[in-house]
Order: C-alpha cells, then sequence, then structure tokens
C-alpha cells in the first residue's frame, strides 16, 4: 500500500539536568498519496519533532515510520523539506539552488535546466534564475526553497512553518501558491503551522496536537484547500464555516495553553 | 625606582601635552577646510537630492561612509605640518629656520700690561652634512691694538668655543681678558646678541658661539619631505647597502606569502577537523587556545635558536603566526553553519562528501577569509619585526640597519613603505573577499 504511515510514534528524551521529556506519545496517522495535511498546535506540542521524525532527522524512541512500504531510517530525497527560512545556499544563485537535488544524483545539465526552467515557472520567478539569493526578498526566497524541494520529485514534502516569516500579504500569495503546486503536482504534502488559518485554508486534513506529552487531540476533514484552489482566499475566509471551526479550533488551544499555565503554576 | 618612573611620567606628560597642541592645530586646520568646503559645495550644488531633505544629520546613518574629500584633505595637511614644522624648501613658509651663512661680531680685550685693541671674529654657520665646512678667511682689516682678527666655522645649531686670544698680543697670559662684544660691556655669564646669533662668555672667560638655533626640526630628528623623497629616488636607483629597495622589500613579501601560505594549507583542513569532529576539536583544542594568545614575536628567540636566523626560521614563524588564526577561523565557518542548511542538503539527497564539498566549505568562505585578513595583517606585522631582529634583507632589515647610521630618512621611507603595503595587502584581501563571498554578511 504506497502512502505514508505514521505507525504509534513515540518520542522520550531525557533532559542533561534530570528527568525526562515526553515530546510525542502513540501517534498514528496514515496519509494517504496526495494528501494536504496540515498540523497544528500550542507551541511545544511536539509538532516540529514530528516532523523532524518524518524527515529522517531524529528517530523515533517508539513505533515507526512506513513510506511506500518501506521504513524510514533516515533522511532521504523521497522526503522533501521546506524549512522556515535560512536554509538557502547563499553561495549558488536561483537557478543552482533549485537543481541542487538533482545535481546532487548525478543528473545531466540539460535535464537539470529543463527542470529548473519548469519550476522557475511555477513558483513564478521566471527572471530571476541568475540572481543571487542575498538580492530576492524574503517571499522570494521562500519561493525557491520550494521550487528547490520540487525539483527532487519527491514523494512528500514536508513544511516547517514555510511561511512563518512572511508579512501578511506576501503570505497570502504563497498560500495560493502551495495550494497551485499541491494541485499541479499532486504531492502529498504536510505543513506544519502555528497559524490556524492558515491550517484551515491549507489542509484537507487538519490535525490539531496537543502539550505534554504531544499526541494528536482532534482531527478535521475541511472542504477549504479544494475550494480555495485557484481561487481568492478571502473568499474562502467569508465561508460560513471556516470561521465557525476557526473559533472552534482556537478555543480548544485557548484552552490547551491555559491548562498548561494552570499546571505550571501548581507544579 | 620611584623617582625615575616618576621622572618618566612627567616627561612623557610633556611629551603629550606637546603632542596635544600639534593635534589641536590639525583639528583646527579639519575645522577650517570643512567650512571652506561647505562654502564651496553650497555655491554649486543647487540641487536637492533626498539627502539634503532629511532634518535629522546628526547621529544618522550620514557618518557611516567616510568623507573622502576629507581623507585627501587630512593627508596634505599631515604633510603641509611636516613640511612646516621641518623648514621645507618646497614651501614659501615654514617655522624660523636655524642660521647658516657669514656673520661677524666685533671685541675688545684687554691684557696683563693694560694694552687694550679691538678686532673682528667671522663667523661662519654651514648647513648639517654640508662639504663646505672651512672658516672662512679672517676679515682683512678692523684689528687694533692688541688684538687680531680671527675666524670660527661650525655646523648649524651647535656651539663653539672661540679661541679669540690665540692670535692676540699677551692672550696667554694671565691677566687677559675680553671686556667687550660689539661695544657692549661684557663678563663671565654674559651674552650679548650678534646677526647670526649670541656670543656667551663662559666662568672661564672663553667666548662661545651661539648661532640662532629657530624652531625647526633638525632632520636627524625628522627630515623634511624633500630630503626623503630624494632619498627614496637614490634608494629607487641605487639601493641601501648593496641590496635594492625593492629588492628588501619583496624579499619580506615574499616570506610573508610563503609562511601565509603553508599556514592556510595546514590550519584550514585542521580547522576543518576540528569543526567536523568533537573528538578532535578537544584533542586540539588546548593546544590551539593556549598559542593563540602567544604573540609570534614572542616566538622569535626560540626560532632563531632551533633555525638560525634563515629564511626557514623566518618562513617558519610565519607559519605558526598564520596557523592558528586560520584554524580558528575555519572551526567558525565549519561549526557556524546552520543546521537547516545541512538538513536541507541531507534531505536533497546529498551525500556525506557532497555536503562537505558543496555545503560546508562554502559555507565557511566568509570565516576563512575574515581569518586570512587578519592573518596576513600579522605575518606583515610580524615579518617586519623578525627582520630587526635578525636578516640579510628586507624591509625591517633596511629600517634597522639605517638606524644604525642614524640616516632617518631611510627609516622613514621603510616604515612608509611598509604602511602602504600592509594596506595594500588589506585592500587586494577585500577585493577578493567581495569578488569570491559577494555573500557575505548578506545571509
Amino acid at each position: 500500500m504506497s502512502g505514508l504511515i505514521v505507525d504509534d510514534i513515540s518520542m522520550t528524551f531525557e533532559l542533561p539536568a534530570g528527568g525526562s521529556v515526553e515530546a510525542l506519545k502513540n501517534v498514528s496517522i496514515d496519509i494517504k498519496e496526495g494528501e494536504l495535511i496540515s498540523v497544528l498546535g500550542p507551541s511545544g506540542c511536539g509538532k516540529t519533532t514530528l516532523l523532524n521524525i518524518l524527515a529522517g532527522f531524529l528517530a523515533p524512541t517508539g513505533g515507526k515510520i512506513n513510506l511506500n512500504e518501506h521504513e524510514v531510517t533516515g533522511p532521504s530525497s523521497e522526503r522533501g523539506m521546506v524549512f522556515q527560512q535560512g536554509a538557502l545556499f547563499e553561495w549558488m544563485n536561483v537557478s543552482k539552488n533549485i537543481g541542487f537535488g538533482p545535481k546532487m544524483k548525478g543528473t545531466p545539465q540539460v535535464e537539470i535546466d529543463a527542470r529548473v526552467n519548469e519550476l522557475l515557472g511555477i513558483v513564478g520567478l521566471q527572471d530571476f534564475g541568475q540572481k543571487m539569493i542575498y538580492e530576492l526578498s524574503g517571499g522570494m526566497q521562500q519561493r525557491v526553497a520550494l521550487a528547490r524541494c520540487l525539483a527532487n520529485d519527491p514523494d512528500v514534502v514536508l513544511m516547517d512553518e514555510p511561511l512563518g516569516a512572511l508579512d501578511a500579504l506576501t503570505r497570502e500569495k504563497m498560500q495560493s501558491l502551495v495550494l497551485d503546486i499541491w494541485k499541479k503536482t499532486g504531492k502529498t504534502i504536510i505543513l506544519i503551522t502555528h497559524s490556524v488559518e492558515e491550517a484551515l485554508l491549507l489542509g484537507e486534513r487538519l490535525i490539531v496536537m496537543a502539550p505534554r506529552p504531544g499526541r494528536i487531540h482532534k482531527e478535521y476533514r475541511l472542504p477549504f484547500a479544494e475550494i480555495g484552489v485557484g481561487a481568492d482566499l478571502r473568499e474562502v475566509k467569508q465561508h460560513e464555516d471556516f470561521g465557525k471551526t476557526r473559533d472552534e479550533i482556537l478555543n480548544m488551544i485557548w484552552d490547551m495553553e491555559e491548562e498548561i499555565m494552570g499546571r505550571t503554576e501548581t507544579a | 625606582m620611584a623617582q625615575e618612573l616618576f621622572d618618566a611620567l612627567i616627561t612623557t606628560f610633556w611629551m603629550i601635552l606637546g603632542i596635544s597642541v600639534i593635534f589641536a592645530i590639525f583639528l583646527a586646520i579639519s575645522g577650517l577646510v570643512y567650512f571652506i568646503w561647505n562654502f564651496i559645495n553650497s555655491k554649486q550644488n543647487q540641487l536637492r537630492g533626498y539627502a539634503s531633505l532629511k532634518t535629522v544629520t546628526f547621529g544618522d546613518e550620514s557618518s557611516v561612509s567616510a568623507n573622502r574629500v576629507a581623507s585627501v584633505a587630512g593627508v596634505i595637511t599631515v604633510f603641509l605640518i611636516w613640511g612646516i614644522a621641518t623648514g621645507s624648501t618646497l614651501l614659501p613658509f615654514s617655522l624660523p629656520k636655524p642660521f647658516t651663512g657669514v656673520a661677524q661680531f666685533e671685541y675688545s680685550a684687554v691684557n696683563a700690561d693694560g694694552e687694550t685693541g679691538k678686532g673682528q671674529v667671522a663667523v661662519k654657520v654651514f648647513e648639517f652634512g654640508s662639504d663646505d665646512s672651512r672658516a672662512p678667511n679672517a676679515p682683512a682689516d678692523g684689528a687694533v691694538g692688541i688684538v687680531a682678527n680671527d675666524t670660527v666655522a661650525l655646523p648649524e645649531r651647535r656651539r663653539k668655543i672661540v679661541r679669540v686670544q690665540s692670535n692676540d698680543e699677551g692672550g696667554k697670559e694671565k691677566g687677559y681678558k675680553v671686556t667687550e662684544i660689539n661695544g657692549q660691556a661684557i663678563a663671565p655669564g654674559g651674552i650679548v646678541p650678534f646677526d647670526g646669533g649670541e656670543v656667551a662668555m663662559l666662568s672661564s672667560g672663553s667666548l662661545q658661539v651661539r648661532p640662532e638655533e629657530g624652531l625647526t626640526m633638525e632632520a636627524l630628528y625628522l627630515p623634511p619631505p624633500e630630503q626623503v623623497w630624494k632619498r627614496f629616488l637614490q634608494l629607487n636607483a641605487e639601493g641601501y647597502q648593496g641590496v635594492g629597495l625593492w629588492e628588501n622589500v619583496m624579499w619580506s613579501l615574499i616570506r610573508v606569502v610563503l609562511g601565509f601560505f603553508l599556514g592556510c594549507l595546514f590550519g584550514i583542513p585542521l580547522g576543518f577537523a576540528m569543526g567536523l569532529n568533537s573528538w578532535l576539536r578537544g584533542w586540539f583544542d588546548p593546544i590551539v587556545e593556549f598559542m593563540r594568545p602567544v604573540p609570534p614575536l614572542a616566538l622569535i628567540p626560540l626560532v632563531i635558536i632551533w633555525f638560525g636566523i634563515g629564511e626557514q626560521g623566518k618562513i617558519s614563524l610565519l607559519f605558526l603566526a598564520a596557523l592558528w588564526i586560520m584554524i580558528i577561523g575555519a572551526r567558525a565557518g565549519v561549526s557556524g553553519v546552520s543546521i537547516s542548511k545541512v538538513h536541507a542538503a541531507y534531505s536533497l539527497g546529498a551525500t556525506k562528501r557532497q555536503l562537505l564539498s558543496k555545503v560546508i566549505l562554502p559555507n565557511s568562505l566568509p570565516e576563512i577569509f575574515t581569518a586570512a585578513r587578519v592573518a596576513m595583517g600579522v605575518c606583515w606585522g610580524t615579518v617586519v619585526a623578525a627582520e630587526l631582529v635578525a636578516a640579510e634583507k628586507g624591509a625591517g632589515k633596511m629600517i634597522i640597519a639605517a638606524s644604525k647610521f642614524q640616516l632617518t630618512d631611510i627609516v622613514l621611507i621603510g616604515i612608509i613603505i611598509i604602511g602602504v603595503i600592509g594596506f595594500g595587502i588589506d585592500v587586494l584581501m577585500r577585493m577578493a573577499e567581495n569578488k569570491l563571498v559577494p555573500w557575505k554578511g548578506r545571509g
């Protein structure tokens, strides 16, 4: 069976000062090919840990990850990652950054060039191939990061708050771009975010996580991503259910935060 | 001990105070030129750019870049002050110069027998180092009574006793004495002025000629610019002590380049190893951290004991000067790679080797360049100092040899060339940096 299966993942590690932290406890998600999943939760709920485990940067202390029926044991080009910022290679121009993955695999330069050109078109940077990274704005840099990740044609795209450092307007445009790419390429995308609105817009499935121990609190199936493809996202936000779900989730996270605060106070 | 220190403190204090006066003059000229420049500018620049509309001009970014007009004017002013203080012939004005040339004074004397006489003394003051140091002929006439005319020659800024009595009647007997100079009575301890300075009577009764000393600096301490320039042309053509000027400079440069190259060759890989492996980092850390603060100059005696004063010793010293800096630079560059870049490279399918060559190496280049600039500066300073101690050729050797013969102009030329080359090296390194690591500081 193809797809990404997160099977009962637990992550416990010991603190240098003594004691231990349960970053994740019995997390299981069954992700089908081509799904767009957003993961939301208050800070400390283990969502970044989960993503790092999916990417293969961390080994879980319990459970396992299966991608297309083989176990994930380390980083690999089948799982591409888009970071919040600062992960581009400043010493290369835009085209070389995007072509980095295929180049590492020894793909012929002609093929790389064709692929890079195609991706430059997809992310809307046609004329910026020869620019250096430091000449681009933050939003453009994230477009490059997206394109670089896609150049490898990964099975799964992992996004760790990729739009977190952008201003509100750029962020909105980038959200449309992510939806476009999802529809055009049919990739499985797992996106982590702080923003409830973003999670609603960019998730067919929305997973809300809770902290201490990090676990899945609730899961939604949402229509907004499908509606949002090619549409004005501001109109999607006017949708009746959108506001309702947003308020519900906000209250949920608010409660979690309060619970944590209360616990620390009594402790 | 305490007295000695106190005296040194007081002397230094007065010296600094003196320098402060010169500095104040320098600053005053700066202010003057600033106003003149602004005045000219305000007449010419009627264009109103964005900058001219700013109301906040103090504490803003306007002083981030240096005003190059001020730089040029400042350098010219330094040369002007140098010329004025040394009485340069290039300038129409200067501080009062010391007296040179021929002057005369008249003296009257009486001998033991009570006979009197009156005569002339011709005084010639010649320039220091001049070929013409012969005494002039004594004035032909004007001698009356027991006195015969005299002559004396002496270099500028010096004093000389004139034995006027030697050719006078009864001059060698007790009771002979000079009574008047230029018609003015004189006694031991007295001083009488004449055209070229003063004549003093010492307590023994001898006359001492003291020509006007002026206020300009003696060439021994600070030669005027034209003398330095003349010496530069001479050095350029003939060299010094059989070694050409540029040959000396080239030797210093070659040593620096070789030492620096070896320092990079071994320092960068070692720094990389330390940055990539915590065991190796721990293993070498005490050595590196111990050797880093040791000034390379402190190693000179040891290097001379080990290798003698030949080239090997100097290159080894420069190697040691560059090594620690390059190790630390390379180590910092490697450690500075952000984890997200490493993660990104791995998840894009890079192997360890590819990560090293395509990500970690280029990512560390800015740090390595910074270290290389520092190392080049340190090496250049060290080579000059090492040559001062012992060398056959080199810029440092040239100035230490010249200083032994009090050839201040050669010393100055050496210092200026050393400064210019040190500056040139830094400019070149910065240009290379802009060319090779344009992303530096803009990540």
